[in-house]
């Protein structure tokens, strides 16, 4: 066997910290050979990126400390390397692309300015660098290539500022791509798009790609090699399809098990009576639709996703519901009464009927409030549970229902892990005993174990106390599992709308077939076969 | 972390509040020396003038400019003597109670309306702001030395007049930055998250936007302290601020500038005290900070009580 490309071996990590030593990673050893895809698979916390940090000399040392381990790219050390030859291997020949490409565009320059400067840093000719920007722009899929150079990062979406993250990286044409969840901000159509992009390139220059991620999906897609990490340990390595057909270790079993989208579809349940009725409901910005013409009916009980890539309108559509934002035109009846005209004085009871679960609960809850006064905050603003004791117990209670404990009740958000903080969110959400909750991607930023975790409580809540759910997911999955009813969105408008089981199996507008297709299965084998038929059509 | 850990009773720690905040401050031993800083510049405000007031002022012209460490003339001269022979420790410990009253006067009274204009401006609408944000331009751009010798020759000097002179001036400093803060703060998904559950604008504003921003504007103020300190001293240079035979140690400062070649400690001590009060309010707003941070605090508990 020819030597890999880029080895890392017995790597263990350390993270020192006020609370103690951290094992990061233990004793983890990969490789990746020259146009090979590994995939680093983990949850968060695994200890997923920090080999991948490592390689880089991205970690910071203190904290990190590493306690042995080798790193061998062309029979160079890594980790005894000076700064200043890791600064000429990064980016020249170790290029790496991050989740969040907004922290990683500079917002005051333009976006051709900054795509140029990775190459003029790198001492080539500024021409040369335009015009490689140029072409790798259009690549990447941006429209309007000349234009979008002289642009800055605000004004692109987050798909767009993802794929010229990746034009970025591959301006010097590296050997080894690292890219750490490069999909995961991004819609089911872009991600699929990049994810052919990145493979295509792959063919044509031979690099290696180590792709990071907790998407089985992507995997499925991508990957030749994958390597399961959990708890700082390789528990798991294989070729793609030897670890999702046969997955020897109980933690893979586990993350292929939680792998939403597999599920029977729900069939729907009796007629209820209607609890949320829209119609004509529209909204824009100055010139731009954000909203049109938008019309459905919610049932008592009933669960309705809406799905749609970002910029769709979907959270316009929960938003306007909610009067966070103020429709232009059209009328919402929540059980006969206009929401959209309603005053503000009424507004308020209403408020108590309708809750809303957010998507990152590291932000939608109060970092100074401690787990209780969150909870316990709507009874205050509605006036209602004036006993203490009362409240306690009643917090308490809720926080067993979500599976926590009731002994969290004195510990602030930033003490739990992404999954406790969003169940601590739905929490609140239930303590003031909805009838509709809307979820804006409520499941979307966290883990696959701990998203089916939650989504079974969701579910759950509606067998027990008859809540009724407005949906708003990209993740097709999820929805397949969930949902009662289905609306498609695109630009502002609902292309489609229909029982779960007619959107899956039968689409009807070419939007939503292109949406299930580009949906990724986590089985490799049926992504390939996709992928071949996919070939054939056009 | 784990889901097993106990956690306390929340009666158990109400009790235990006020040891568990000076067991914070003991584990910060910067804090901790400068709170014993303050407290003793607080005694000094407090007694300093009852105790020490005539000797203070009591003048010995043969011991003009005696220089510091000298003993010879008693313990109250170990400081040396200023300019008309007055114990220069003496003035220093009465002068902390003028000091203080117009520095903390001044600075609260700036932060308490800075703040508050700041966030009308930042949480309503256009219009207020706009008014605001300009009546705040406004004093900006005029002196601020020009702005105080107008009012204190219109109200004529006293410590009152001071304080008010002072924040007027410091108020937009505060104003801005909240309203910068509010702007941002405003937009994050908590806030919405307690628009959706129906608050109040007020309960918005005091509850969820306030204590996100109060740690800033508490650094702000004690930086501007110092500030402040010597700004009335340049007021009492010019004749219109604190009026001998009151005395701040900004107006010592400025007294001991023409002895600068031949008695430093005219100038050293009183400046020395301004450093020693800004820094330890410095470093004690900064623990303040830890301390009041929920995803801080575990900074300065003790390794016990998390590990448990």
């Amino acid at each position: 066997m020819p030597e890999a490309l880029l080895t890392v071996k017995n790597l263990s990590v350390d993270f020192h910290t006020a609370r103690g030593t951290v094992h990061a990673v233990r004793n983890v050893s990969w490789s990746v050979n020259r146009g090979e895809t590994l995939a680093i698979l983990g949850e968060s916390g695994s200890g997923k990126s920090v080999s991948a940090s490592a390689v880089m000399n991205l970690l910071d040392t203190p904290p990190a400390e590493i306690v042995s381990g080798e790193i061998f790219h062309e029979g160079k050390e890594l980790l005894k390397i000076s700064y200043e030859e890791h600064r000429a291997l990064n980016g020249k020949k170790i290029a790496m692309i991050f989740q969040d490409p907004l922290g990683h565009l500079n917002p005051v320059y333009t976006v051709g300015w900054q795509i140029v400067e990775m190459m003029t840093a790198h001492g080539r000719p500024i021409e040369m660098a335009r015009a490689r920007a140029l072409e790798l722009v259009t690549r990447v899929g941006i429209p309007e290539p000349e234009k979008a150079l002289k642009k800055y990062p605000h004004q692109f979406s987050g798909g767009q500022r993802q794929r010229l993250m990746i034009a970025m990286a591959l301006m010097l044409k590296p050997d080894i791509l690292i890219a750490d969840e490069p999909t995961t901000a991004l819609d089911v159509t872009v991600q699929a798009e990049v994810l052919a992009l990145l493979k295509e390139l792959q063919q044509e220059t031979g690099m290696a790609l180590v792709l990071i991620t907790h998407d089985l999906g992507v995997v499925a897609e991508i990957a030749d090699r994958v390597v399961v990490m959990s708890e700082g340990e390789i528990v798991e390595e294989g070729t793609a399809r030897e670890v999702y057909h046969k997955p020897r270790h109980a933690y893979t079993r586990k993350l292929i098990g939680a792998a939403p989208g597999k599920g029977d579809i729900r069939q729907p349940g009796p007629e209820a009576s209607v609890l949320l009725e829209v119609s004509g409901l529209e909204k824009t910005y100055g010139n731009f639709t954000a909203l049109k013409d938008a019309a459905f009916t919610l049932a008592r009980g009933q669960s309705l996703a809406v799905v749609g890539e970002s910029g769709s309108g979907k959270s316009t559509l929960a938003r306007t519901i909610l009067r966070l934002e103020q429709a232009d035109k059209g009328t919402a009846l929540w059980k006969g009464r206009d929401l959209i005209t309603m005053p503000q004085r009424d507004l308020l009871a209403i408020r108590q009927q309708i809750q809303m679960v957010f998507q990152d609960p590291t932000q939608s809850l109060n970092p100074r409030m401690s787990v209780y006064q969150l909870i316990s905050e709507g009874w205050e603003i509605h006036g209602l549970m004036p006993d203490r004791k009362a409240r306690r117990a009643r917090v308490e209670e809720l926080l067993e229902q979500v599976e926590l404990l009731p002994s969290h009740c004195d510990r602030y958000p930033h003490q739990f892990s992404g999954g406790q903080r969003q169940r601590i969110a739905i929490a609140r959400a239930l303590a003031l005993e909805p009838e509709l909750i809307i979820c804006d991607e409520a499941v979307s930023a966290l883990d696959v174990s701990v998203q089916a975790q939650v989504m079974a409580l969701l579910d759950d809540l509606r067998a027990k106390l008859g809540i009724s759910y407005l949906f708003i997911a990209h993740d097709l999955g999820v929805v397949r599992d969930f949902a009662d009813t289905v609306l498609v969105m695109k630009e502002g408008e609902i292309v489609e709308q229909g029982s779960t089981e007619a959107i899956f199996s039968a689409p009807q507008h070419p939007y939503t077939q292109r949406l299930l297709a580009a949906n990724l299965d986590p089985d490799p084998d049926i992504q390939a076969q996709r992928a071949r038929s996919g070939r054939a059509a056009p | 972390m784990s889901d097993s850990t106990a956690v306390k009773p929340v009666s158990q720690d109400q009790n235990k509040g006020a040891s568990a905040l000076l067991g914070m401050l003991w584990r910060d031993k910067f804090a901790f020396v400068s709170a014993i800083v303050l407290l003793i510049i607080m005694a000094f405000a407090i007694f300093g003038p009852a105790l020490l007031g005539d000797l203070a002022t009591s003048q010995n012209l043969r011991g003009r400019n005696s220089p510091p460490f000298d003993l010879s003339r008693g313990w109250i001269f170990v400081l040396g003597g200023d300019s008309l022979g007055r114990p220069i420790l003496a003035r220093l410990i009465v002068a902390a109670q003028s000091t203080m009253a117009v520095a903390a006067g001044a600075v609260a009274t700036a932060l308490v309306i800075g703040a508050f204009f700041g966030l009308i401006a930042g949480y309503m609408g256009k219009t207020a702001s706009q008014i605001i944000m300009r009546l705040a331009d406004v004093i900006m751009s005029f002196p601020s030395l020009l702005l105080a010798v107008v009012v204190l020759y219109v109200l004529g000097p006293s410590i009152p007049n001071m304080i008010l002179v002072l924040a007027i001036t410091r108020i937009p400093i505060y104003l801005r930055t909240t309203r910068a803060e509010v702007l941002e703060v405003r937009e994050r998904m908590f806030v919405q998250a307690a628009v959706v559950m129906g608050a109040s604008h007020r309960r918005i504003v005091l509850r969820h936007i306030l204590p996100v921003i109060a740690p800033t504007l508490i650094t702000i103020a004690t930086l501007d302290f110092a500030f402040v300190m010597l700004a009335e001293s340049s007021l009492s240079f010019l004749g219109i601020g604190i009026q001998p035979p009151s005395i701040t140690w900004g107006l010592m400062v400025s007294q001991g500038r023409p002895y600068l070649n031949t008695a430093w400690w005219l100038a050293f001590w009183p400046g020395l005290m301004i450093v020693i009060t800004a820094l330890s309010l410095n470093l004690l707003s900064n623990w303040m900070r830890v301390a009041l941070d929920p995803a801080q605090r575990w900074r300065l508990e003790s390794r016990k009580s998390t590990d448990a």
